[in-house]
């Protein structure tokens, strides 16, 4: 029977056939807990009486919001998730190796097929190697974790469908931001979104990451890429190999809550102003406005192509003086890699700081906050009110692109106007 | 479940960072949510939720998973949420952790005055009109009833 990349997941793991609407008690391939949402996980996992975990190896347990412990109560979840860990068996990645979202796809802690759970609404990035991945509250991970199964509704999906090939300076973040202004900040809801077409076959596992990291913009469970030889390629690279056998690629011919065609040839920056993300706009209709704040990083652009992309722009320019630029590597292995290739001491010349793999200002949590009044341009994934600081700060969401040429010019700046 | 309060109402889109924020999650203590739930909305709301039923607009709690948000609200005595339509992940924790959540379309809000609402029928009562909203689950009647998830699986085994 035609089936979409969710049914065909469950399908495998559930081993009979499923589809959308039927209600499933599902195997969970990983579970992944961080230190905002970890300990309240750990505390609903006791409250129901667990003891063990149901499988210490498909635990992924990280700190990445609030690293190093930025006060006493932080660094007392820290202590209380390194304490569970040790007792669990579970392998603790701990302060330094990144935010969670990068972390378990680069680790190989997630492969094509499998169903995984994070108690992190961004969970949703690991559809980019072929994943059925969602966030979830701590008390549904406290049942995860004790029983290594949840109940799902099985979702329907949306067809996203990208054809052509992206202009200089244009990309992944563009044609997500393009999309969610497309379909609404509830346009998916409940559903699925596969992205897929020309474009996405041609983009690489940064770029996918970006894509899915974006579904929850939209309200969607899940966003997934249907694996391929890129996917094959890039967990090839990292030393990690699937051996399920299914043909995960979606039949054309399934049932889809809707099919969407977008056409990425003439696709301009997008940028999202703000609060919300679904107000999406051209670059050219926000170019000048003044920005106190440049964020570069997070779980949606942290990676090396996203630094490489915006040292392209930069070149041999220094970042504007009244302009604050924070660049923060996605993870550790990422940081490396970019600094290997000599972009941190870049960023760095030009004016930059850097700190260490985090999640950085996205959150507003742990450093990096905006003043009444203030605007940022961040390349993370929200610009709600307050999220990265005051609630009467401004926070508009772009590529790495334009953010590296808005830094430039103090004002933002669309990336293919800077040599 | 049956109950009656007085209207709170938010608009669309109000998400789980308004409700509260990044810089409380450090603490696990309830209270401190309670105190400062929905304060970069409006700082003077969280007193006036005790006892309230919030209506608001549709994709009520996007965003972040933090399961503090339907926590907090909860804590800060509010008795259910109405919305035409709920953000997936808040959706699920409000139900786990025992605050009703309704989705049901067309319900007007006046601040302060009288909102009812019924799970076990499936209705909205407020400005004198009945409202039908949609049926949750059986199940998750049954854990909404136990007091959330926690609860109705200690009661199972």
């Amino acid at each position: 029977m035609s089936a979409t990349i969710t049914e065909k997941i469950f399908s495998g793991r559930c081993a009979r056939e499923v589809v959308a609407g039927d209600v499933m008690m599902a195997p969970i391939d990983a579970a992944m807990i961080h230190d905002i949402t970890g300990p309240l996980a750990i505390d609903k996992f006791m409250e129901m009486g667990g003891t063990t975990v149901f499988d210490p190896a498909k635990v992924i347990l990280l700190f990445d919001h609030q690293v190093p412990a930025d006060s006493i109560p932080a660094a007392q979840n820290h202590v209380m998730m390194r304490r569970f860990a040790e007792e669990q068996g579970i392998l603790n990645y701990d302060v330094h190796e990144g935010v969670c979202h990068q972390v378990a796809v680069e680790k190989g802690r997630v492969l094509p097929g499998d169903i995984v759970v994070g108690s992190d609404s961004h969970t949703c990035t690991y559809g980019a190697v072929g994943a059925f991945a969602t966030g979830i509250g701590s008390t549904d991970m406290g049942f995860a974790l004790r029983f290594g199964a949840l109940y799902f509704r099985i979702p329907e999906s949306i067809r996203a469908e990208a054809a052509g090939a992206f202009a200089p300076r244009v990309g992944a973040k563009d044609l997500v931001l393009s999309i969610i202004g497309d379909l609404g900040a509830d346009g998916a809801t409940y559903k699925a979104v596969e992205f897929t077409g020309p474009a996405m076959e041609a983009m690489d596992i940064p770029g996918r990451m970006t894509c899915c990291n974006m579904a929850i913009e939209m309200g969607g469970k899940a966003g997934i890429v249907p694996p391929d030889a890129t996917t094959h390629a890039y967990l090839a690279s990292i030393g990690a190999r699937t051996t399920r056998k299914e043909d995960l690629t979606p039949d054309d011919d399934a049932t889809y809550a809707a099919w969407k065609d977008y056409d990425v040839t003439d696709l301009v920056p997008q940028v999202a102003v703000p609060h919300n993300v679904d107000n999406v706009v051209d670059v050219t209709d926000v170019a000048g406005i003044p920005v106190n704040q440049v964020f570069i990083g997070s779980c949606t652009n942290g990676r090396y192509d996203d630094f490489l992309e915006a040292a392209e722009v930069l070149g041999d320019e220094t970042f504007s003086p009244d302009v604050r630029v924070i660049i923060v590597p996605a993870s550790r292995t990422e940081y490396l890699r970019t600094l290997r290739a000599g972009l941190i001491e870049r960023f760095v010349e030009a004016g930059a700081i850097v700190e260490g793999p985090s999640c950085g200002p996205c959150m507003g949590g742990a450093f990096g906050l905006l003043a009444p009044g203030e605007v940022s341009l961040s390349t993370s994934n929200r610009n709600f009110r307050g999220r990265q600081g005051s609630t009467e700060a401004e926070v508009y969401l772009c590529s790495p692109a334009t953010a590296a040429a808005s830094a430039i010019h103090g004002v933002i700046t669309d990336p293919r106007e800077v040599a | 479940m049956e109950g009656t309060g007085h209207a709170v109402c938010l608009g669309p889109d109000i998400d789980t960072d308004i409700i509260i924020a990044g810089r409380y999650l450090r603490t696990k203590d309830r209270s401190v949510w309670a105190e400062h739930v929905l304060e970069d909305l409006d700082p003077a709301l969280a007193p006036r939720l005790r006892g309230a039923v919030i209506v608001a607009g549709r994709n009520m709690g996007c965003g972040s998973s933090r399961e503090q948000a339907p926590v907090a609200l909860k804590e800060a005595g509010v008795l259910a949420v109405i919305a035409p339509s709920f953000a997936r992940i808040f959706f699920r924790n409000a139900i786990n952790v025992g605050l009703p959540v309704i989705e049901c379309d067309g319900v007007p809000c006046t601040a302060g005055e009288p909102v009812a609402f019924s799970l076990d029928e499936g209705w909205v009562k407020a400005g004198g009109v009945r409202y039908n909203a949609r049926p949750l689950s059986v199940r998750m009647q049954e854990i909404l009833d136990a007091g959330g998830l926690v609860n109705y699986w200690r009661a199972k085994e």
